[in-house]
């Protein structure tokens, strides 16, 4: 019976999870709408699937923040801390207090007294590390200076929970606060209460750096892997229940647990042992967040929630995009940073309860805080569409307008479009033998921070005539492609050749598909990326299996001449695939190919090392 | 087979190893004048082959589509650059170049054409180098021999350090570039080989032989 309830249950979210993630993706709008669009569905107001009385999903919900914040803390290493201390202290220090700031003055305001006013501040501050972390990964923005930003923020908002967990009993309204879910049930005063927790995070951290860490070594030595993972677990597990016991956020325990691992040396093990579960886990939260929405809640009150959840969303758009700009963020960047953390955060449910548990609110301002940080997070992956769909287009469409620099070297042998990872080596190379070459790069950031460095790059897009004019193509020897956009290479090459033709070209190909297109627009010196590194790596492979370094060279050397040749024979005939689909099983067919060919081919012939063996 | 009643022109390959040509003022200048010359074949093996790999067959074809086999290069510690040396080590292959059914190579012409930094004088017993440039180079002398080819006496220039005159540079250019074309026109007596020691002495013999 017991068994035949949880597995219901779990079945009840893996449908819902598999049924509409799927065509959330689909529609571009991200899983993590589809993750609490299902919990919505399930949820008590709808379904009513799981959840009957309240106690299964927020139980549910509980375990997805706990093991989430756990693995948060694993990802939060003091070195990354270290490096990004300047956008978290500065940056997110600032969101912090700000936000806290114009939303307790907006409480104060609507006539909310001014102690629960800083508390809803604190509670609104927070964005959501779930969402944004996830999403911006999704979208392969986080290594984009908005994504970075909003790390840092993210991180700070983190590290900002534990200080508001520490003040959120002091602002108590009666001064005599009670928690009335505190297990031990003695009566605490405020100032002992933050004792506790300053005298519990004290605990876990010397806990996990003098008993945590022993026990773990001796469990490694011991090579039992799901003991190890049970031992993680049992740790996260432990600690959860112990906050509960003196009354404090599980969630803010495992979240401090995984800082303190995140220090030792296992945590790569405990991150691949837990990192399976981390997208389950995360989407069983998300769903959870949909599930305790208050539906009939927002029913009865629907304008003031929207009105809430509108100011919630655009006093913290509007506060972020002013940091944004405070910090010389880029003005697209800073709408990705503004867009990806205007919603309310996970933390909130918790300093939401622990806040009504203080008193600090009442249960109703509660109810109407959780709906209105809940729907703010469904409204995320819409900002983040919005964003993608309306914003940003219009920046990269007024790119090509942005007046190319003026350039004033002229009489140069070689122009090299695009300046990166992979040009500034080639940039550099030249510059050593000292070869004279005229620079483009399309980034506006990377031609600031080269310029920086000394090396004179010129803003501009490579595909235009009149800049190819400008930087001297009809004098030239060689034009270098070294940009990763493979449309904008092949348009170069179409430009170069018919404009002039005399400029040798040598391009960066992407992959074996991109070399292929460029090889079919003659482009002979093809250079596809990662083939060297790929091949200097097997040759350390070999000498390290015990191949001598001269053949481990030679072997690759070999199979570098046998696959430039193959490329070039794929190449042709592959021209008349023009299906895409034809071009994905041409590409499989053809790895096939290789495979077999490989295998009947001698290797390069250096029989003349060998005696002589007559037959 | 190379003769001098051979109607047909001679086809020649010039195996040439040099590992720092930009810094060469006299092979530079030897190259440029034999480079563009009919029937002639310039294999340049540090340009062809960098990284050392030497690739056995396109070097086989090549040794088996051209009657005669020049070898230029600077002597380096009494013996030709390591590439060249890579390139005896994997091209001439037993079954190829030598052994029962190794013949390939027969009856094809090979010249050793070489600068020496030093002078002819250094060469000899009471010279610095002891030896004389033709005992120094009986290793290649040989190992033509072996691969039944016909060794020809060797085509030098040396005292390249102290070779400052312009004029006089121009008149080895003018030396080789003679060298080979009589080697592609088959205009050597076959004869004469044995009676001299270097290949300069009958091209000086007879300023315009042809």
């Amino acid at each position: 019976m017991e068994t035949e309830g949880l597995l219901f249950q779990a079945f009840v979210y893996l449908l819902a999870a598999v049924a509409t993630v799927p065509i959330a993706k689909q529609l571009g709008l991200g899983s993590v709408l589809g993750y609490l669009l299902a919990g919505v569905i399930i949820g008590p107001h709808l379904l009513a699937l799981v959840g009957h009385g309240g106690g299964g999903v927020m139980h549910v919900a509980e375990f997805g923040v706990v093991m989430m914040l756990f693995l948060v803390g694993l990802e939060l290493r003091p070195n990354l801390l270290w490096r990004l201390r300047g956008p978290i202290v500065g940056t997110g220090g600032a969101q912090v207090i700000l936000t806290t700031l114009a939303v307790a003055g907006l409480a104060l305001a609507i006539g909310i007294r001014i102690k629960p006013a800083l508390a809803i501040g604190m509670i609104f501050s927070a964005s959501s590390t779930a969402i944004a972390l996830q999403t911006l990964t999704e979208k392969g923005l986080l290594n984009s200076k908005g994504g970075q930003t909003s790390f840092s923020v993210l991180l700070f908002q983190d590290l900002a929970v534990i200080p508001i967990l520490a003040i959120l009993p002091l602002l108590a309204v009666s001064g005599s606060a009670v928690s009335p879910s505190s297990a031990h049930g003695a009566e605490v005063a405020p100032w002992q209460r933050a004792l506790i927790v300053v005298g519990v995070v004290a605990a876990i951290i010397a806990g996990g750096r003098f008993l945590v860490r022993p026990v773990f070594r001796y469990l490694a030595s011991l090579r039992l892997h799901e003991i190890f993972t049970a031992a993680a677990l049992l740790l996260v597990v432990g600690i959860a229940l112990a906050m509960q016991k003196v009354g404090l956020s599980p969630a803010l325990g495992t979240f401090l647990a995984g800082v303190v691992l995140a220090e030792s040396e296992y945590r790569h093990e405990l991150e691949s042992d837990i990192e399976p579960f981390k997208g389950l886990l995360l989407g069983l939260f998300f769903i959870s967040v949909g599930a305790s929405i208050d539906l009939p809640l927002i029913k009865s009150q629907p304008l003031v929630i929207a009105g809430l959840v509108f100011s919630l969303i655009t006093v913290k758009f509007l506060l972020l995009f002013f940091i944004g700009k405070m910090t010389r963020l880029e003005k697209s960047q800073n709408f990705t940073f503004a867009f990806a953390l205007a919603q309310g955060g996970e933390f909130a449910f918790v300093l939401i309860s622990f806040a009504a548990q203080n008193q600090v609110i009442d249960q109703r301002i509660g109810n109407l805080l959780v709906a209105t940080v809940a729907l703010s997070m469904v409204m995320a992956p819409f900002l983040f569409t919005i964003n993608e769909r309306l914003v940003q287009p219009s920046f990269s469409s007024q790119l090509p307008d942005r007046e190319a620099d003026e350039i004033d070297e002229k009489d140069n042998p070689v122009i090299l479009a695009g300046f990166g990872r992979f040009g500034h080596i080639v940039g550099r190379v030249l510059n050593l033998q000292r070869i004279k070459t005229t620079v483009l790069d399309l980034d506006a950031d990377q031609v600031e921070l080269v310029r920086k460095l000394g090396v004179k790059v010129f803003y501009g897009d490579a595909s235009r005539l009149e800049l190819l004019h400008a930087a001297g193509a009809d004098t030239a020897k060689l034009i270098i492609i070294a940009i990763d956009d493979e449309e904008k290479s092949l348009l170069i090459v179409e430009t170069v050749q018919k404009h002039f033709p005399k400029l040798q070209i040598l391009a960066r190909a992407a992959g074996r598909d991109h070399a292929y297109r460029l090889l079919h627009h003659g482009v002979d010196h093809i250079f596809r990326e990662t083939l060297g590194s790929s091949l200097d790596l097997s040759v350390a492979a070999l000498r390290m299996l015990g191949f001598r370094a001269y053949e481990a060279q030679r072997a690759a050397k070999a199979f570098r001449d046998y696959d430039e040749q193959t490329v070039r024979e794929l190449a042709q005939y592959s021209e008349d695939e023009s299906q895409l689909i034809a071009q994905a099983k041409q590409r499989i067919s053809s790895l096939d190919e290789i495979f077999q060919i490989e295998r009947h081919r001698s290797p390069q012939p250096d029989a003349g090392w060998d005696p002589p063996q007559p037959t | 087979m190379p003769t001098s009643t051979e109607p047909m022109a001679n086809k020649v390959l010039i195996q040439f190893a040099h590992p720092a040509l930009q810094k060469s003022r006299v092979n530079r200048r030897l190259i440029t004048a034999v480079r563009n010359l009919e029937n002639v074949t310039l294999n340049d093996l540090y340009e062809e082959y960098p990284d050392f790999s030497v690739n056995v067959r396109r070097e086989q074809q090549l040794l088996m589509s051209h009657d005669i086999i020049v070898f230029q290069h600077p002597l380096y510690w009494y013996s030709c650059p390591a590439l060249l040396k890579e390139w005896e080590d994997l091209v001439l292959q037993y079954g190829f170049a030598y052994g029962a059914q190794g013949t390939k190579l027969n009856g094809k012409w090979a010249l050793t054409a070489i600068t020496t930094g030093g002078p002819t004088s250094a060469y000899q017993r009471d010279g610095s180098n002891y030896f004389t440039i033709r005992e120094l180079l009986r290793p290649f002398e040989q190992t033509v021999r072996f691969c039944g080819m016909v060794y020809l006496p060797p085509f030098v220039i040396s005292g390249t350090l102290a070779l400052k005159n312009e004029d006089q540079i121009a008149g080895y250019v003018a030396l080789y570039r003679r060298a080979v074309e009589s080697l592609r026109d088959g205009s050597f007596d076959a004869g004469e080989f044995e009676h001299v020691s270097y290949l300069n002495e009958i091209l000086q013999r007879s300023p315009a032989a042809a």
